[in-house]
């Protein structure tokens, strides 16, 4: 019997959909028991909303340090949600403050992680995870091997959220000793860019970016049009972001994010391989590019051999006319 | 203040990759290169020597031997001295092992700040950051964007997170890892090039940094490959030549949009 974790993540209360996507794949895959484990302001809120998607218990732990330190007090939580509920696996959403948070209790617990799993099965009591290497290049399945709980980093979108039917989660409150080390590095400011009511890029099912074939920063309105009428994240490539059109934290690819989303839009990108190794996991991939030449096209589904300025505001208005 | 700058030799992301019948990684047959992102920290490293007097700067790498030149490389830079720990029971660390064995490497190091990149190219797992500061004991700053240094030992980050940042504090000794949008990375330059060649570099094994061949390694990872093939290449889909109008480009993609049912 294999006993999953799922570590939820959640706005003021609310799962974030990965975190709803992995319990459903913990339910898919497992043979023993899904919990949840949920921290911060708003934890207990949240665990209200963990048995739909099939967790039968949800451990919380609602501490102010969670929010007020980085990444240490949610360290000692998550060990204590490991030795409350005995689980055999930890599955959780490959983000890069969760990876942090995972990586240090991997370390403490003595066991290992497999991070960017986009699918996932049971053998014995190990869970084998397939994921994308070389930005793409290779498939490899790897496992956690040793005692401790396997921890399991799971790509959004990776599955469908499905609603389990269960009833409420059986809430139990932690109780979480925490070591002095545990706040040592404080949280003394945050600054969100304007709610944009768009996706995190990370998790969205459908990216539209832009590259230099904008030509100027203005061309990201244009885009940004585009994801809002399909209901996606604003991406971009290196060159966009270094020409100061729009921030770093966009920057698909090698340096920048690893997307995998049903659906990536690519407008004005070349597709070089540093581009590519961030998105061509894509499950489907389209392009708008006026040079029939250039190489993003050999990963395309569609292409579209034209200029942007002039494909993407009849294309926005028939989306819209459709959606309608 | 002594900085530790962790550096990795990595396949050229153009190259073409291929695997080892252990499912280890083939890094002979392609051209290494010096991690992209540990440029950024290197350069970060070099800005804080640049702006203070007391600053010394140490590469520090697992690696085969051949990665003496990645070493090199980040030397010509401008750093101080190099360790790298060179062992053949290192072959096929996961990110746990790796972090392990460089935390094992700096027990007799005197050091107060590590400055590494975020993500390697080629694993990319963003786990040996976090997983080194929790074999040192000390606080993480990670996905840097801005990094300050106080004189009294006080370490400030702004986070990279969707969009925005948050600011984070704490005190010396600090990991700190950063992302592409904290510098722009000097050149090497032809003198730094050639005093690279000169400066010292220590090299070492397992046994004299105090690990036994059974915590590095295939032996001493938590992780292991059962399985690496590469991706058929991708075939082409339809290719929609664009009348000038921009009217054929966007009902071909709407026509496609919607027998996906994207719309
Ligand atoms: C170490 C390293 C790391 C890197 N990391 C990254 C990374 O993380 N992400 C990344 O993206 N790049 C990265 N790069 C850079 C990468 O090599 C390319 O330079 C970059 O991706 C190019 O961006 P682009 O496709 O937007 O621009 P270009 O290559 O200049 O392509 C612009 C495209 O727009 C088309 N175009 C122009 N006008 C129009 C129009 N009106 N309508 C339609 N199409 C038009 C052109 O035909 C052209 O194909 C990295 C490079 C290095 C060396
Ligand atoms: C097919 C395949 C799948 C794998 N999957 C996993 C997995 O799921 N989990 C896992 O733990 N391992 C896995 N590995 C092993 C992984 O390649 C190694 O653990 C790797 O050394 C960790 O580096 P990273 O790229 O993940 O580090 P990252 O955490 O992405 O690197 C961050 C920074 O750490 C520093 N750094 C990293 N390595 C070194 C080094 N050797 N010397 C000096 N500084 C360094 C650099 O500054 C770098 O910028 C896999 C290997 C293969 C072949």
């Amino acid at each position: 019997m294999t006993d999953i974790l799922v570590l939820v993540e959640h706005e003021d209360g609310t799962p974030k959909k990965v975190s709803n996507q992995i319990l459903t794949a913990a339910k898919q895959i497992g043979d023993g028991s899904v919990a949840a484990a949920i921290f911060g302001a708003g934890a207990a809120a949240a665990a209200d909303k963990v048995g739909e998607f099939g967790a039968t218990t949800a451990y919380v732990w609602e501490g102010a340090e969670a929010d007020e330190y980085a990444t240490e007090p949610k360290v000692a939580a998550l060990v204590a949600a490991i030795e409350a509920s005995g689980a055999d696996a930890v599955l959780y959403a490959a983000d890069p403050f969760v990876t942090d948070v995972v990586a240090r209790c991997a370390v403490r617990t003595g066991s290992g992680v497999v991070a960017d799993a986009v699918d996932l099965e049971l053998d014995g009591d190990r869970i084998v995870a397939s994921k994308a290497i070389f930005g793409g290049d290779m498939n490899s399945m790897c496992q956690v091997t040793g005692d401790g709980a396997q921890f399991i980093g799971v790509k959004p979108n990776s599955f469908q959220a499905e609603s389990a039917g269960g009833g409420a989660a059986e809430v139990v409150e932690l109780s979480v000793d925490l070591p002095e080390s545990a706040t040592r590095a404080k949280i003394t400011d945050v600054v969100e860019a304007a709610a944009s009511g768009r996706p995190e890029m990370t998790e969205a099912a459908i990216i539209v970016s832009g590259g230099r074939g904008l030509g100027e920063e203005e061309g990201f309105e244009l885009i940004g049009e585009l994801a809002d009428a399909l209901g996606g994240a604003v991406g971009a490539s290196r060159a966009a972001t270094d020409a100061g059109w729009i921030a770093h934290s966009h920057q698909i690819g090698q340096t920048g994010k690893t997307v995998s989303p049903q659906l990536y839009l690519a407008n004005g990108i070349s597709g070089a391989i540093q581009h590519r190794a961030g998105m061509q996991t894509a499950q489907t991939i389209a392009v708008i590019n006026k040079d029939a030449e250039a190489p993003i096209f050999s990963i395309a589904d569609i292409g579209i051999v034209g200029d942007l300025y002039k494909v993407i505001p009849p294309l926005v208005e028939e989306i819209n006319k459709r959606k309608g | 203040m002594r900085i530790i700058c962790p550096v990795k030799r990595v396949p050229d992301t153009a190259a073409e990759k291929k695997v080892n019948d252990d499912l280890t990684v083939d890094r002979d047959s392609v051209e290494a290169i010096l991690n992209a992102n540990d440029e950024w920290s290197i350069e970060e490293a070099m800005r804080l020597k640049e702006s203070r007097d007391d600053v010394e700067i140490v590469a520090l790498c697992m690696g085969p031997e051949s990665a003496q030149q990645t070493v090199r490389k980040a030397l010509s830079y401008g750093l101080d001295a190099a360790i790298q720990v060179t062992d053949s029971a290192i072959e096929g660390s996961d990110a746990t092992a790796t972090a392990r064995v460089l935390a094992a490497a700096l027990a007799d190091e005197e050091w107060d700040l590590i400055i590494m990149g975020n993500q390697s190219s080629d694993a990319r797992s963003m786990l040996v950051p976090a997983m080194l500061a929790e074999y040192l004991d000390v606080p993480a700053l990670t996905y840097a964007k801005r990094l300050a240094v106080g004189d009294d030992g006080s370490v400030e980050a702004d986070r990279e997170t969707a969009g925005g940042h948050e600011t984070v504090t704490t005190q010396l000794p600090a990991v700190v890892s950063v992302v592409e949008a904290i510098n722009e990375p000097r050149y090497p330059s032809f003198k730094g090039i050639m005093a690279a060649k000169k400066k010292p570099l220590d090299t070492r094994d397992l046994a004299a940094i105090g690990l036994s061949p059974e915590e590095a390694g295939h032996a001493g990872s938590s992780t292991t490959v059962l399985e690496a093939t590469p991706k058929p290449p991708k075939e082409a889909g339809d290719k929609v030549e664009d009348d000038g109008t921009g009217q054929v480009g966007a009902k071909a993609l709407v026509d496609f949009l919607v027998e996906k049912k994207f719309i």
